[in-house]
């Protein structure tokens, strides 16, 4: 809608009939039909046990509140935003080297490779490389370089997606048998063997465009860090 | 071994203030490297930790920070402004801080 930019308090740059002939107004305001609500009765049947009752009762479908405030409380009006996913910053695009600013492998290099539902960056070391597994990573702990690797139509596969990095719900222990392990190393899980052959794959594609140009291996490799005279502002990345 | 520095260095000037009152809620931080307003606007959101050692531990550590965030810029020789969880203690005046370089929006 063409909003009037304010000048100054109570002062638009068009006027109200200006802004009114901007809006199309003299087409008449858009009246939307809500369609009709599903109709559904006020009292339900409902079977009731026992002998002595009748079988069937009619019971309200909704039950009225049982408190009531002493005031009429004024309710927050709600929200017509939705959250959406971050939007992708221009520089980053599949097969850009990134490096990661925060977290376990901070100043590490790594390669995109997509953008996941939720928003959050796919990247890959790849992991004989440096280290790095499939991971997600928030984009703003990123910086994007200029330095890209060509997978071509490599196309990472559907099943790598937010579900496919969700945690395991992890069975929660009573407090005796917790106080009882007290001291021992837990058990650590081996690593799946689904989530090494899903590394493998991709890295098949990954490490074949990698070797394609010189030293990029070497570059995955190495780890960022400032030195000295190095400033962020005056870099190019 | 090469550098594994991911942060700007900074060092905190002290309190924003007039001549004769302070406002601790804001300090002045002077990043290194950055001499305009203009250079100074690459830093503006990202976050700043001034890091500190005490005797006692805390979560296992005897380290401790005070995280912040970088909000604007201060004048035109590319001092910042920067606004901390908790105020700084002004025995940092003269220290170091840390800018780190995320949010990032390169």
């Amino acid at each position: 809608m063409a909003r009037s930019r304010q000048l100054a308090p109570g002062v638009g740059r068009f006027s109200r009939s200006q802004a009114a002939s901007r809006r199309g107004l003299y087409k008449g305001l858009k009246k939307s039909d809500k369609p009709a609500p599903a109709e559904t009765p006020a009292f339900k049947e409902v079977t009731v046990g026992g002998d002595k009752n009748s079988g069937t009762r009619l019971v309200p479908t909704s039950k009225a509140p049982r408190f009531y405030p002493a005031e009429d409380v004024r309710q927050p009006k709600k929200s017509r935003k939705s959250p959406k996913p971050a939007k992708l910053r221009p520089t980053i695009v599949p097969g850009t080297v990134l490096i990661l600013l925060a977290g376990r492998f901070r100043g590490k290099r790594v390669v995109f490779l997509k953008q996941l539902d939720s928003g959050l960056l796919l990247v890959t070391g790849p992991y004989k490389i440096n280290g790095v597994p499939l991971r997600r990573v928030n984009q703003a702990y990123v910086i994007a370089t200029s330095t890209k690797v060509d997978l071509g139509e490599f196309k990472v596969d559907t099943k790598i997606n937010d579900a496919y990095f969700a945690k395991p719900a992890t069975k929660s222990s009573s407090a005796e048998a917790e106080f009882f392990e007290e001291g021992k190393p837990k058990a650590k899980e081996a690593f799946p063997e689904a989530k090494s052959a899903d590394q493998k794959e991709v890295d098949k594609a990954v490490i074949t465009a990698v070797q394609k140009q010189e030293n990029l291996a070497k570059y995955l490799k190495a780890t960022f860090g400032l030195s000295k005279g190095q400033f962020p502002h005056q870099m190019v990345f | 071994m090469g550098s594994t520095r991911l942060y700007a260095k900074g060092r905190v000037l002290g309190h924003k203030r007039a001549k004769r009152n302070t406002r601790p809620n804001t300090s002045l931080i002077q990043i290194e490297g950055v001499a305009t307003k203009e250079d100074a606007q690459f830093y503006l959101g990202k976050r700043v930790a001034y890091v500190y050692k005490a005797k006692r531990e805390v979560q296992g550590s005897k380290v401790r920070v005070i995280w912040g965030r970088v909000t604007r810029p201060h004048g035109n020789s590319g001092v910042v402004k920067s606004k901390f969880r908790s105020n700084l203690p002004p025995r940092a005046f003269g220290e170091g801080v840390r800018v780190m370089l995320y949010p990032s929006t390169v």
